[in-house]
């Protein structure tokens, strides 16, 4: 497959995400409409009412029964996909335990919206911030281009053997899901390739025999039973240490794909934008990355040693890249789309300068809330951002660590 | 449709099936659910996948490492059995569509008890129903929430009393009605809907294993006393699941395709009145009821007694009985 190959098509985010999943090979969708998610489920049923897919597709009553079922149907060896946003992953939020502890390798796209309340259909990363310790590996994807990439990507990641957790493909609402971008897209016998068939591992059943890890009525083994303080605590261990292998495996799988496609994210981890010689820099996930590039060029141009370090990953956290790219940069500004009311800054914020703290270069790291509820965050923002951090730097000392941007 | 041949599920043959669910799990002595689901899983016809939902019998059959079941098994949660079942149904056709099923027919059953039916399983139930899942959702019916120490639900009936509804020198017990689960259920025009005891286990057996031939989702509504619950001696369980029957104070029936008719064992009450039984010999046989018998709440006997009538009179009208 060369990336010559390709064919270009004017989708948007949310159609992106629901093609990728028609090449996927996906045997069960279970989902629940929500807006900015619906084109997602909207764009399915369309293959699935013309026959484009084998799918079996269930539109259930809510997302929690959606999730329910995804697990469920997981766990019968089924490859499984999901989509919701803001109240509907609220919703889910019980599930969404569930689905990691029973190591089910759900994938599941999120239109990133505001929660209730006041109700707001717009962009931030309220939804997804909040399930974080969730055991879900989260992407956070800057456009529909890499939302479709990262689709494909998530299946091959989740259903690792050694791997086995689910994950979320994040993409701002309206932002991405409802802008028309031109996406090129792999033909379906390439993806088909690429994601492979559901490996399933082989797990010690009650009889010490080697079985498939699924319900089947052959080799029946028991899911998701009580777990007392005899082996929860180690059961929620090998959990954390899965999510520690998933760094390797998303950079593999992202490696496997750059090279049937030519398209790269960085290392698959984090993606740096001119930050080789940077003095100030801005962190932030999602679309507003695009918008910050362009700030970056304009800085740069005239002279200013501006850079920007986008995460894709935000679970698991990209520790060692995140030290190895920022540790020589002076001041840093992280761009936080959602609150962590009461704490100290937003939710990147505290994982950043957290990571920071071991770094012998000790830089400035400020944060800054912005775009609640889909404002708007446009380069004069952002510019102001860098500006305050070129001040930082010229008096070696930080006003205010913690700041709203764009709010009245 | 349901397919019209009856079982005849003799003792014999029950006895030389294999065990499904097996001994070795952590129920209370008289326990009258671990018996719905023993008897139950004797009725299976072939490969089947069991969901739980979050309660007693999720909690005594499989603490790690062990379990009781011999057949495919998940818990997720407590409000999402019907959820589940509905996931497991649509990988098993996909699979099948893919020709990645080993088997020709997998058989799936959701277990809940009544708070995870009449309460915050309701939803999922419905939602479920109404997409027409191939399933067979049994509810075994405590008429309250026993694993978190007996707390009212939407099934715990009228004039019991719970840790949340107690009997109390003011308020005689719960105040409310039982939730008519299974009509709710009949009203979602599934192919399948019955009532059973598990003091009539062949009746039992063989509504389970009609509920399994339906071609669509069926509901079972078991009911299965609780000694822990009820505050009645472990040795009676069996005697209280028929008196629930006999007094029409729980009577069996099935809806096929939304059709009502009595089973016989509720069929002779109305044959043979004489044969119907005083309600306060079923109420006075448990403590939960205890508190009825003072003379300041006998009217709530009286209470008990008209609806228990009402509800009769209603169900022999479905059943074209009068």
């Amino acid at each position: 497959m060369k990336a010559g190959q390709q064919e270009t098509r004017a989708m948007n985010g949310d159609e992106a995400v629901a093609y990728a999943v028609k090449q996927s090979d996906v045997d069960v969708v279970a989902a629940y409409p929500i807006t900015p998610q619906t084109i997602i489920v909207e764009r399915f049923s369309e293959y699935v009412a013309d026959g484009k897919v084998k799918t079996e597709f269930v539109c259930t009553e809510s997302e929690h029964s959606a999730l329910s079922a995804c697990v469920a149907a997981s766990a019968t060896g089924a490859r499984t996909f999901t989509a919701s946003a803001s109240a509907g992953l609220a919703l889910m939020h019980e599930i969404l335990y569930v689905t990691s502890g029973c190591r089910a390798p759900v994938v599941m796209a999120i239109a990133n919206r505001a929660l209730s309340a006041p109700i707001n259909i717009h962009c931030d990363h309220s939804d997804s911030m909040a399930e974080r310790d969730s055991s879900w590996v989260q992407i956070y994807v800057e456009n529909s281009q890499e939302a479709y990439d990262s689709i494909i990507q998530a299946f091959r990641i989740a259903e690792h053997p050694d791997l086995l957790l689910p994950v979320m493909v994040c993409l701002d609402a309206f932002f991405l899901s409802h802008t028309l971008e031109n996406v090129k897209v792999l033909p379906d016998e390439a993806v088909r390739e690429f994601v492979g068939n559901r490996q399933l591992p082989l797990i010690t059943n009650h009889n010490g025999e080697k079985v498939p890890f699924k319900l089947d009525p052959d080799n029946p083994i028991t899911m998701g039973p009580l777990d007392l303080f005899d082996y929860y605590f180690e059961h929620k261990r090998q959990q954390e240490e899965a999510m520690q292998k998933a760094a390797q495996i998303i950079t593999e799988t992202h490696n496997a794909y750059s090279q049937l496609t030519g398209r790269r994210y960085g290392n698959g981890l984090v993606d740096s934008y001119r930050l080789e010689d940077a003095e100030i820099a801005t962190v932030c996930v999602g679309s507003t990355a695009g918008t910050t590039k362009t700030v970056v060029d304009q800085l740069r141009a005239k002279g200013v040693k501006a850079g920007l370090l986008r995460l894709r990953n935000f679970r698991p956290l990209p520790v060692r890249d995140i030290k190895e790219a920022l540790e020589n940069i002076s001041a840093i500004a992280v761009m936080d789309r959602s609150n962590s009311f009461g704490g100290y800054g937003g939710p990147i914020f505290h994982e950043l300068r957290h990571v920071l703290y071991d770094t012998s270069s000790h830089p400035y790291v400020v944060d800054y809330i912005y775009g609640l509820g889909g404002r708007d965050m446009p380069q004069n923002i952002i510019k102001g951002i860098y500006k305050d951090l070129m001040e930082i730097v010229e008096t070696k000392s930080v006003k205010e660590y913690v700041q709203f941007a764009g709010v009245r | 449709m349901v397919a019209t041949i009856s079982w005849k599920f003799t003792a014999r043959e029950i006895a030389e099936k294999p065990e499904l669910f097996t001994s070795g799990h952590r129920a209370c002595a008289g326990c009258g659910p671990a018996i719905a689901l023993r008897q139950i899983m004797k009725a299976t016809r072939g490969p089947t996948i069991v969901t739980n939902a979050t309660g007693c019998m999720e909690v005594v059959s499989t603490i790690y490492p062990y379990t009781a079941w011999k057949v495919p098994w998940i818990h997720t949660a407590f409000e999402n059995a019907a959820a589940n079942a509905s996931g497991i149904e649509a990988a098993l056709k996909a699979m099948k569509r893919k020709r990645r099923l080993k088997q020709e027919k997998v058989d799936v059953i959701a277990f809940a008890g009544d708070g995870g039916t009449f309460d915050i399983g309701i939803q999922a139930l419905s939602g479920a129903a109404e997409r027409g899942h191939d399933f067979l959702y049994v509810l075994y019916d405590n008429e309250a929430y026993m694993n978190t120490g007996i707390q009212r639900s939407g099934g715990t009936p009228h004039g019991a009393s719970t840790t949340t509804s107690p009997g109390g020198t003011d308020i005689p017990g719960k105040t409310q009605m039982k939730k008519p689960i299974a009509d709710i259920m009949v009203a979602h025009e599934i192919p399948y809907v019955a009532t059973a005891s598990i003091a009539y286990w062949q009746d039992l057996l063989i509504k389970a294993r009609k509920g399994l031939e339906a071609e669509g989702p069926a509901f079972l509504h078991v009911f299965a006393p609780c000694p822990r619950g009820w505050r009645y001696d472990t040795s009676k369980t069996i005697e209280l699941a028929r008196l629930a029957v006999e007094t029409c104070i729980f009577p069996l029936w099935e809806a096929i395709d939304s059709e009502y008719s009595l089973s016989p064992q509720s069929k002779i009450m109305t044959l043979k009145p004489e044969r119907r039984k005083d309600v306060r010999e079923y109420l006075k046989m448990q403590r939960r009821f205890g508190h009825l018998f003072k003379p300041k709440f006998e009217h709530v006997l009286t209470d008990i007694q008209k609806i228990i009538d009402k509800r009769w009179n209603k169900l022999l009208k479905k059943c074209s009985m009068t």
